[in-house]
């Protein structure tokens, strides 16, 4: 596989604030990658760069090889499908798909033939010939695409395309993103602060906190394997258990649990002797008898959520457990007040440092 | 969602004021009526009534007034009609100053606006602020300023001889030129405002999107920036060309005999003893049909463009 962005220790201030701070990343050709984190992280300013909206402070963005940090937008062959999708208000959905044709210069029919084309492969064939205000949100995001797709750019940058769409459409225009990505073999970098969507849809996600790379990885990756306690309470839900680390050994940590047992775990991001974190997801952990349980609690509370039950539990020392049963078997969901034990399915627990 | 919220907020709008609808609209139409309506009326009146020497009108049907506009009898008369040039010129002439002084606005109006929509909230507040100061002294005033500025021992002059820039005064007062920086300056902040508000809600992310699909900026100045922004830019030329049209101030005082315009022309039939009333109104009214022709053609354009998309359905 080829390289399609390289992204070379990239720094990005506005003045002491610092956007990116040495963001370094290679995406490969034909790739969904995402670029996940909460609002202020530094996602959009690194997109933004990539199709040239911002000047970098400090590093290099190649595209196939090719530094394009001074081009100017209109000259990387590179689109963007925006937030809000910047639709040309007084143009009808042909002529803004076409736009960027015509600004390439291509002949009349061509234009024409490609812009029916792409219409057609966004089911919007019959709305050529309307005014963007006459379509709903989600036709408009279909527009977005269509007139980014329409000149054929080998990289794609999609700036949370789907937050202004409502939560049954989003999930349709997940499925209908991932096969166009699929069937153009463009590569697609999407910016989302929506874990889900990252995880359904992506082949690779840099997850990024307060302008820096926290971890690169596949959705299994992330979610299984996070390299910090940020990217582990960022993706999904965790527990974070405080642990001391007496002992590490040919790749496996004795850990010290709060209430004094003590495991085995060989699932980590790097341990040393001394205070880590113990990431264990609500649904590796499972309710049973008292006796012979890592840790002991009372049930706090119950949340109903249809195809599962979330369990709160107090536990001895004060902290606050979390654990998913599935709704299917009624036997196992405890009473409220109760006092339980708590089973920690140990190879999916995972010992952070940080 | 969005028809049960604007349903609801009309039935609110409905519950508080009733039935006071038709009720509120009075007052406006009281002024509409007794200011705009009642004196069109009675200019078209005058403009078919017969002239008194002394001004004033002679209530007997006539339209001489009209005759006198556009065709020549003679000193008496009484000789086979042709067509009257005098009127038609000075219409001829005060639409190229108009409309000089309408493109010149939005050459220096439209950078103008742009650079305010585009600055930060406070700032942005102080330079309106600054464009509407000079509304706080009379137009004539301002006018009589400008007058005292560009004639030929004024300020200007007298400063530029002095740095040894020019050697004799720069002859502007009386002529056409002084006329056009007369409406232009008169007339710069209704080009400017309603531009700047078009631009206030341009929204950016536009071009970038361009820029995005390959325009360079004069392409997305073209092809987006201009088309979006076109109510405010119609709106400040039609602000702008329209009272330069009629205006009497700048050509009366700025200007000499060979730059009179329509407004003047109105003015002095109206003014002492020498005016010809139903003349003055005859020309009012003239002038009244060429803008709103003007208006209607517009109006239509617009309308027929919308009809088009509409019909694209």
């Amino acid at each position: 596989m080829n390289t399609a962005v390289e992204i070379e220790n990239v720094t990005k201030r506005y003045g002491d604030v610092v956007a990116l701070s040495s963001v370094s990343l290679a995406i490969e050709d034909n790739e969904f990658f995402t670029l996940l984190g909460p609002s202020g992280c530094g996602k959009t300013t690194l997109l933004r760069s990539i199709a040239g909206f911002e000047q970098l402070s400090q590093g290099d963005i190649k595209l196939f090889g090719d530094s394009i940090v001074d081009l100017p937008p209109n000259k990387r062959p590179v689109n963007t499908v925006f937030q809000h999708y910047a639709l040309f208000p007084h143009l009808t959905v042909a002529d803004n798909v076409g736009f960027g044709l015509q600004r390439q210069r291509l002949p009349s029919h061509e234009i024409a033939s490609r812009v029916a084309d792409i219409l057609e492969m966004v089911q919007l064939g019959s709305y050529a010939d309307r005014l963007p205000s006459m379509l709903s949100g989600g036709q408009q995001q279909r527009v977005a695409l269509a007139r980014a797709l329409a000149p054929r750019p080998r990289l794609l940058l999609l700036d949370e395309p789907l937050s202004a769409l409502d939560l049954k459409l989003r999930q349709d225009v997940r499925v209908e993103l991932q096969q166009i990505q699929h069937d153009t073999g463009i590569t697609f970098i999407f910016v989302t602060h929506d874990q889900e969507e990252a995880l359904t849809m992506s082949d690779r996600i840099a997850v990024m906190s307060e302008g820096v790379l926290q971890q690169v990885g596949t959705p299994r990756q992330i979610y299984e394997a996070p390299d910090n306690r940020f990217v582990a309470d960022f993706i999904g839900d965790t527990n974070l258990i405080d642990v001391q680390v007496t002992q590490v050994l040919d790749q496996c940590a004795t850990c010290v649990l709060p209430g004094g047992a003590s495991i085995a775990c060989n699932n980590m991001a790097g341990a040393s002797v001394g205070a880590g974190h113990l990431s264990v997801r609500p649904e590796r952990v499972t309710l049973g008898p008292v006796d012979g349980s890592a840790l002991q609690g009372e049930v706090s509370r119950l949340t109903y959520l249809g195809t599962d039950i979330h369990v709160t539990v107090a536990l001895s020392d004060g902290g606050k457990m979390d654990v998913r049963v599935q709704n299917s078997d009624s036997a196992a969901i405890p009473q409220p007040g109760s006092t339980i034990g708590l089973y920690l399915d140990i190879a999916a627990a995972r010992l952070l440092v940080d | 969602m969005a028809q049960i919220g604007s349903s609801a907020r009309s039935s609110v709008k409905g519950g508080t004021f009733a039935g006071l609808g038709p009720l509120l609209m009075l007052p406006s139409w009281v002024v509409i009526g007794f200011f705009l309506v009642l004196p069109v009326i009675l200019m078209l009146v005058y403009s078919f009534l017969t002239k008194e020497f002394r001004g004033g009108v002679i209530w007997e049907f006539s339209v001489n007034a009209y005759d006198q506009f556009f065709f020549n009898r003679g000193l008496f008369g009484d000789e086979a009609p042709t067509i009257e040039w005098t009127y038609i010129n000075i219409f001829w002439r005060s639409i190229w100053q108009a409309g000089l002084a309408t493109v010149l606005c939005l050459f220096i109006g439209f950078p103008t606006a742009w650079f305010i929509a585009t600055r930060s909230g406070h700032s942005k507040s102080m330079w309106l602020f600054l464009i509407t100061i000079p509304y706080w002294v009379n137009l004539l005033i301002r006018t009589i300023s400008l007058k005292f500025l560009i004639r030929d021992t004024g300020p200007m002059n007298t400063w530029l001889m002095s740095w040894g820039i020019i050697d004799q005064p720069i002859h502007i007062i009386n002529s056409n030129l002084a006329v056009q920086l007369g409406l232009f300056y008169s007339y710069l902040p209704f080009m400017v405002l309603p531009i700047y508000a078009s631009v206030e809600r341009y929204d950016f992310s536009l071009s970038e999107a361009a820029a995005d699909l390959y325009s360079t900026r004069m392409e997305t100045l073209r092809q987006i920036i201009i088309p979006v922004v076109k109510p405010g830019i119609i709106a400040g030329c039609i602000l702008v060309f329209v009272p330069s049209l009629g205006a009497f101030l700048a050509p009366d005082l700025l200007g000499g005999s060979k730059t009179f315009m329509i407004g003047s022309l109105i003015e002095e039939q109206f003014k002492g003893n020498a005016g010809n009333w139903p003349f003055g109104a005859a020309v009012s009214m003239i002038l009244l049909s060429l803008v709103l022709i003007a208006l209607m053609f517009y109006a239509r354009s617009q309308s027929s463009a919308r009809k088009a998309t509409r019909a694209a359905d």
